[in-house]
């Protein structure tokens, strides 16, 4: 018996067969590939770490290799509340090794949902010292600290996460033994405009922040300004991307918020503890 | 029920076939022809290592995509044939979109979205409605290959001087010395042309693509 093509059954039945076949093929295609793209990212979270510590010795290493070089290399990791306190058990050495599914450690935070969760309902509505106060009462914050040894030296490596004009921009923020000055930054983004806004993730813009300091001589924080090229101000400050405004004026967003809860931390007695055993 | 024709068997190659390749390189450009495609054209041309995989990951589309439409040809029912080929299409950009993340993740992190857009450029719709689903897979699949390459063709010319004159770097190498360094063109004074590197410049080098064509082939000339 031929089928006719143009009844109702047999569309429904086609369409039916359709979208089982193809939904199938997805799920099995996703499914097997996803170890992959997820070693990759996780990979790359670890290289963008390594690079931020600013050594050249860590500048180098691979994406392949970020995996192995992570645990030689990151001898510490933690996370803290917004006040600068270590949130209870995060404290882990390198020796425990890194669990993505654990709370409790400052690899596995996962810093882009918690902005858009948390952060980003706050900075939309607040600004200045109310949004100091609204940060300090959500808890759902983390603030991760990967605390870094090179040649016998300290590091701090630092992760910002903010947004710019099209979508998250972030980055990792190394500092120096003494917790003041940067040693190496790295900024990446999702989807900033090639060209423009995509240029914070260049060298040539991150290695502006290096040897600038976060706060001024009498101890005080002074976050470091993203401005126009050619802009006088007073504190520290580096030039944003002309043409890419928005995504500057992120970065400077960001890192003023975030590095705010560090220097708190290394002013406490656990932080200043660190600074001294070296 | 199913009529037996005899039928002589086609070369691989014919003269027709040929013609389903090099047509869309010249006189039926999806691109400055046709004026489908446009949208990616603009967004994704800033760099040349950017445009030449968007090519790629176009023209595998567009070949699997036609070959499967031209296979299915006899099953599909009229009615949701549009949504027939979607699927198809939509499927197969997603599965070139993780495979691009899982293999080569640089390069799938700089193309971002546009990945994704594949699935709605006209080229790929066009051609599975006006040929593939009329056609068989081989002549199906030249058809998408010549389209690939016809679209692909603009994205790097335009790139090509989209990067140049707006970077000054070619796939990322430096042609006219560094421009934060000022070295190179760059210490006697020249400067990169911003406009360059936004989406509206494309449009100009597409319209003089357009116009360099059409004078040296008056036969695309309208209106005489």
């Amino acid at each position: 018996m031929a089928i006719n093509k143009e009844s109702n059954v047999y569309t429904v039945v086609f369409a039916t067969l359709m979208v089982v076949i193809v939904g199938g093929l997805l799920a099995f295609v996703s499914s097997s590939l996803k170890p992959i793209q997820e070693d990759n990212v996780r990979n790359e979270k670890k290289q963008l770490i390594l690079k931020a510590i600013g050594s050249e010795e860590t500048k180098s290493i691979t994406r392949e290799d970020a995996g192995e070089q992570f645990k030689k290399y990151v001898v510490e990791r933690l996370i803290l509340d917004y006040e600068g306190n270590i949130i209870e058990g995060t404290r882990l050495t390198n020796e425990t090794p890194v669990d993505i599914k654990s709370a409790k450690d400052a690899f596995a935070v996962d810093l882009k949902k918690e902005y858009k969760k948390f952060v980003q309902p706050l900075t939309n509505k607040y600004a200045g010292t109310d949004l100091v106060d609204e940060l300090t009462k959500e808890t759902n914050i983390h603030y991760p600290l990967f605390i870094c040894e090179v040649n016998d030296k300290k590091h701090y490596v630092i992760p910002v996460m903010g947004k710019g004009l099209w979508a998250g921009v972030w980055g990792y923020i190394g500092l120096e033994s003494d917790a003041r000055t940067i040693s190496g930054a790295v900024f990446d983004h999702k989807s900033e405009t090639p060209g423009l806004g995509a240029e914070i993730s260049k060298d040539f813009f991150s290695d502006q922040f290096i040897e600038k300091t976060i706060v001024d001589e009498s101890g005080k924080y002074t976050p470091i300004k993203v401005v126009k090229p050619g802009t006088g101000v007073t504190q520290p400050y580096v030039d944003g991307i002309s043409g890419g405004t928005f995504t500057s004026v992120g970065v400077d967003e960001m890192m003023n918020r975030t590095l705010a809860v560090y220097h708190k931390f290394f002013q406490r007695e656990e932080g200043r503890q660190l600074l001294t055993n070296i | 029920m199913s009529e037996v024709a005899v039928k002589e068997k086609e070369p691989l190659f014919s003269k027709k076939n040929k013609k389903l390749i090099t047509d869309p390189l010249n006189d039926t450009n999806p691109v400055t022809i046709q004026v489908l495609g446009i949208c990616s054209a603009l967004a994704v041309t800033v760099k040349m290592d950017a445009a030449l995989v968007m090519s790629m990951a176009v023209l595998a589309v567009l070949i699997i995509g036609n070959v499967i439409v031209s296979l299915m040809r006899n099953m599909i029912p009229g009615k949701i044939r549009i949504i027939v080929q979607l699927v198809v299409v939509a499927a197969l950009v997603i599965i070139v979109d993780q495979v691009l993340k899982a293999f080569v993740y640089d390069v799938s992190k700089q193309l971002s979205v546009f990945v994704g857009l594949i699935i709605t450029n006209c080229i790929i719709m066009g051609r599975l409605e006006a040929f593939a689903l009329a056609n068989k897979p081989w002549a199906s699949a030249l058809d998408g290959l010549g389209n690939g390459i016809g679209y692909g063709v603009i994205l790097v010319v335009v790139a090509f001087f989209k990067e140049l004159f707006g970077s000054g770097t070619l796939l990322g190498y430096e042609i006219f010395g560094n421009a934060t360094d000022m070295t190179g063109l760059y210490a006697m004074g020249y400067e990169n042309n911003g406009m360059m590197l936004l989406p509206p410049s494309s449009l100009v080098l597409v319209a003089i693509y357009i116009w360099i064509q059409k004078s040296r082939n008056p036969s695309l000339q309208e209106g005489h």
